[in-house]
């Protein structure tokens, strides 16, 4: 089953002339593979389980199950037990049987990336595989988990022509993009013998905010604008409109109207006037702290300003955000500082 | 890999408890009452101990628990490493590790030592109902198994009890090519317990009064006998030879060891009759042939008394071919030391009875008239035939000639031959059975032990041994139609040899004859059946090589033939005319370089599609607009499904 895989990773071992020279068979191979095995690299969102995929070894229970069958067995030659042999068979039988279960119970599987929702840094990302089967066969106790030593397993059933989507935890302990790596899928369905499993490897992300600064950091000041003030703070005066509800948001407003319809809960936004707006700086923060924890502070505004429904704005080096309100804002400015790079100029 | 166990934790119990159960349920008749009582309680235990969510018993208390049964194991049997004190053990190892299952781990060693135990049931019995009963066994515990491996939910019974039996059924081809073809080697591999095969019931080196009666009670068969190309010999003349006794202690006849002597050399008076013979394993080592044998079966020798011994004990079902003549005539010599051995009887025993058979033979000219006149006595006088004969004290020919009067065959033939002894005609007693029963079902004779029977061989000098059965004098009906049918009235018999029961008697000789196709095909394939396969499929030399070559690429074929069978369900279901469109549409758009991610929504896509080429936005909404009609539309109209596809494929030719 091996055998293809085999040769691109010992075509890298020979010496680089050959190497050279088996370019464009290797390009060849690499479109044969992708027309014949439907493989990506690992830029892909899904992938099918191919047989070529999955690899397939005794278990530790299945080499006890072996035990136990050379035990019967010679007990049956010394006792010329005719029975004996028809029952030692018949469990060697399925064991063999066995190893097509479990290859089966994997196979034709197909493995997709779903969504991601960021996570603040200490927190434990989430990294939503959806697990789909199109055959006429449930699948029942399929693993997944990361090649990393101490990972959780987390166990999932795919009834035939559906689909399952499986949140795999992974610790997300810095800012930035954490990608998952590779995933084992794996099963020992249906009778524990066998141990069949398929690496994937997706293109999947997951964007890690800083963690916001504990404890309460007043937010800056409101900068003056025109006399006019044409900005709209979010303030309790003109109905704006509806956002997603946010845990915190005041009963009052929520419109229930909608809720008895039966849509999500929803927050009404109203519109103050505001004289002035914010403006969440990197510059207004001290030169003295280090620069995660002058993120931390900027995260934590970003937070206090979306949860009091504020209209604000960032300023990063190089990157500025106009003042907004609302759920999209909060997003795009804890990536900004997910992202940030460092000090550009 | 040592997953705990803690979650369904009642219903994995509830299934290897029953597992277990099970498999050790026909051991119950033969294990003593305490280990019976310790098992069940253990395990009645951890049945508790998994309804109400307690803990589990600490080490050392099962350390103490195992170290008493072992003690209690040794005094029972005086062996700790025999067989049925091997099962003991297992027994109580079994109940203990259940004690101590915490683990994945532990739950599958339980199910193989259950696995192991079905083994053990087979040491007994490898009848049909043993192997019915054992092959629901391994379906049950295969299910348990099936069970362990649900990760998410429990497995519902019916599930596992159709994945066990799917998985079975298609192990049964594997089954049977290694069956035929693994290379078989002849065992034992090592010697087997002493108490491998005690408590078989049969006929024993010696006889005294009582011990064929007895087995009369018993309804086991001894063999089977096919006669292949003539009709059996009439019942009366069907003696099976079997121990034949010397030497006679004035209660007990025995047959010891004798040197073996050349057989010798009789002239036989009618045609031969041939048969083959599938003899139960008794533990001893004679085998059975109808009186007298002509032919020495292989790894076998014939003793110059024309018993036929085994080279060893038979442990097995054994079948060989015989022929036979039943009308000889003996040889006429008569070493003396064979003359002494057959006239000897010990010391003052039984005097009455010698002084009659001196006062007899003084009457009378020859040895021949002296025959005659004794089998006359037990004809005309009150003899009597029963099963249940008075006992007899320390000179029981004597008691049995003068006063009771009743006997079996055994007190027949042993008085007869005293006589003979005390009158100075060398004589012998013979064991073994005689008569058979005609399965017309199977058209093969079956002889029961019941069928056991005692009679004598007198020497003549001008006719050499000589066959007399005095048994014959006193009860004709048990040599013309069985010991069953000479029974006399109001004695006991089992059940389903009485003769009131036709149809229960028709339907046991039905499923005797299934017994006996089962024991000739499956039981006895051996070595030489297996040689016979490979000279029938071409290979005259069979090594284990050659055979091993033939194992692998059937069972490579059958393995193959099975995973085509299998992987066929996984075939990707035909989608729907409307779903194959729609997948059509994304995949032109991913041409274009906008692909649908999994997660995303024929509308989300659709926005972002029509965003990425404005050109198309309008067949894009409408294209995608219908689909979501289709899909998740209340109702969608009828000649949409075909506007869709219609849309769809012109969207294709201009994008």
């Amino acid at each position: 089953m091996s055998r293809l895989a085999n040769f691109s990773l010992s075509a890298s071992r020979l010496s680089p002339l050959v190497f050279r020279l088996l370019a464009p068979f290797r390009a060849l191979r690499a479109y044969v593979d992708r027309w014949l095995f439907q493989l990506g690299g690992p830029a892909t969102t899904s992938l099918e389980l191919v047989q070529r995929r999955i690899f397939i070894l005794p278990s530790r229970h299945g080499m006890l199950f072996v035990g136990a069958l050379a035990l019967m067995l010679t007990g049956s030659i010394n006792y010329n037990l005719s029975l004996g042999f028809v029952l030692t068979f018949l469990l060697g039988g399925l064991g063999v049987n066995s190893i097509l279960h479990t290859f089966r119970n994997l196979a034709r599987l197909r493995i997709a990336a779903g969504r991601v929702l960021p996570v603040y840094a200490g927190d434990t990302a989430r990294f939503t595989l959806i697990i789909d089967n199109p055959g006429a066969l449930d699948r029942y106790s399929i693993g997944i988990t990361r090649g990393e030593p101490e990972t959780p397993v987390i166990y999932a059933d795919v009834p035939a022509q559906q689909s399952t989507s499986v949140g795999v935890p992974v610790p997300a302990p810095h800012r930035g993009v954490l990608r998952p790596g590779r995933f084992t899928i794996f099963t020992h369905f249906p009778l524990g013998l066998c141990y069949a499993w398929a690496y994937a490897e997706l293109d999947m992300h997951c964007i890690v905010y800083p963690r916001p600064e504990p404890g309460q950091v007043p937010l800056p000041q409101a900068e003056s604008h025109d006399a006019a003030g044409v900005t709209h703070g979010a303030g309790q005066e003109d109905f704006a409109g509806l956002r997603s509800y946010h845990p915190g948001d005041s009963p009052r407003h929520i419109a229930w109207k909608a809720a008895a319809r039966g849509d999500a809960l929803l927050t009404k936004q109203f519109s103050g006037r505001a004289a002035s707006e914010l403006w969440l700086d990197w510059a207004a923060t001290p030169d003295t702290l280090g620069v995660e924890a002058r993120l931390s502070r900027l995260a934590r505004w970003v937070v206090d300003a979306h949860a009091a429904a504020l209209s604000f704005g960032m300023r990063l080096p190089g990157i500025t955000l106009p003042p907004a309100p609302g759920d999209a804002q909060r997003e795009h400015c804890l990536e900004a500082l997910a992202l940030f790079q460092g000090k550009k100029s | 890999m040592s997953t705990a166990l803690d979650r369904f934790h009642l219903r994995h119990v509830a299934w290897l408890l029953g597992s277990l159960a099970l498999v050790a349920a026909p051991h119950a008749e033969r294990l003593p009452w305490w280990i019976i009582v310790l098992v069940a309680m253990l395990m009645l235990w951890r049945g508790y101990a998994a309804l109400y969510a307690l803990r589990l018993p600490r080490q050392w208390l099962l350390l103490l628990i195992a170290a008493g049964a072992l003690g209690g194991i040794y005094i029972t049997y005086g062996r700790i490493l025999g067989r049925d004190s091997g099962i003991a053990l297992l027994m109580v190892m079994l109940a203990l590790k259940l004690m101590e299952m915490a683990t994945l781990r532990d739950a599958m060693v339980l199910i193989f030592i259950a696995y192991f135990l079905v083994i053990t049931n087979f040491l007994y019995s490898q009848s049909i109902p043993t192997a019915v009963f054992m092959l629901g066994a391994i379906w049950i515990i295969t299910a348990t198994m099936v069970g362990f491996q649900f990760r998410t939910r429990q497995g519902g019974y019916r599930y596992q009890l159709r994945t066990a039996g799917v998985m079975l059924l298609q192990a049964a081809p594997l089954m049977l090519v290694l069956f035929l073809l693994f290379p078989r080697v002849q065992g034992p591999l090592w010697g087997m317990p002493q108490d491998a095969f005690s408590g078989v019931t049969g006929l024993s080196e010696d006889m005294s009064p009582g011990s064929v009666s007895n087995l009369l009670s018993s309804d086991a068969v001894a063999f089977r006998v096919n006669f292949e190309s003539s009709a059996p010999p009439p019942t009366q003349q069907l003696y099976w030879r079997g121990p034949v006794m010397w030497d006679f202690d004035g209660y007990t006849w025995s047959a010891p060891r004798i040197p073996y002597v050349p057989a010798r050399v009789y002239e036989p008076l009618d045609a031969p009759v041939e048969y083959t013979v599938t003899v139960e394993p008794h533990g001893k080592r004679w085998l059975f042939a109808l009186d007298l044998p002509s032919k020495v079966p292989p790894r076998s020798i014939m003793t110059n008394d024309f018993q036929l011994l085994f080279q060893s004990q038979l442990t097995n079902r054994l079948r060989y071919d015989m022929i036979s003549h039943l009308r000889y005539r003996d040889a006429t010599d008569l070493p003396d030391y064979e003359r002494q051995r057959a006239l000897r009887l010990p010391g003052t025993s039984n005097p009455l009875t010698r002084e009659l058979a001196r006062n007899m033979r003084k009457n009378t000219v020859d040895d021949r008239t002296y025959v005659n006149n004794v089998l006359g006595m037990f004809r005309n006088q009150n003899f009597s035939y029963t099963t249940t004969p008075p006992l007899l004290g320390s000179n029981p020919v004597d008691e049995f000639l003068i006063t009771t009067r009743a006997g079996y065959c055994e007190h027949y033939a042993s008085s007869f031959t005293v006589l003979m002894r005390a009158a100075g005609v060398p004589a012998r007693v013979v064991t073994g059975y005689q008569g058979g029963e005609l399965n017309t079902v199977g058209n093969y004779m079956i002889v029961r032990q019941a069928d056991a029977h005692a009679w004598v061989e007198v020497w003549f000098a001008d006719q050499g041994w000589t066959r007399i059965d005095p048994t014959a004098a006193v009860s004709p009906a048990r040599v013309q139609a069985g010991a069953v049918a000479a029974v006399p009235q109001g004695e006991s018999l089992p059940l389903l040899l009485r003769g009131e029961f036709r149809w229960l008697h028709n339907a046991r000789l039905t499923w005797d004859s299934f017994a006996n196709s089962w024991n000739q095909v499956i039981l006895g394939y051996t070595l030489e059946r297996q040689r016979d396969l490979m000279q029938r499929i071409g290979i005259d030399d069979a090594t284990w090589q050659s055979m091993a070559t033939v194992m692998f690429i059937a069972t490579g074929v059958i393995t193959l033939a099975l995973a085509l069978l299998m992987l066929r369900k996984l075939r990707v279901q035909r989608p729907d005319p409307v779903a194959a469109a729609y997948a059509r549409f994304c995949l032109r758009l991913a041409r274009r370089g906008v692909v649908r991610h999994p997660s995303e929504g024929p509308a989300a896509f659709s926005k972002r599609a029509a965003a990425a080429s404005p050109e198309l936005a309008a067949a894009i909404g409408s294209i995608s607009n219908l689909y979501i009609r289709l899909r998740y539309g209340k109702e969608p109209g009828a000649g949409d499904a075909a506007d869709f596809q219609r849309a769809v494929a012109r969207f294709r030719t201009h994008a």
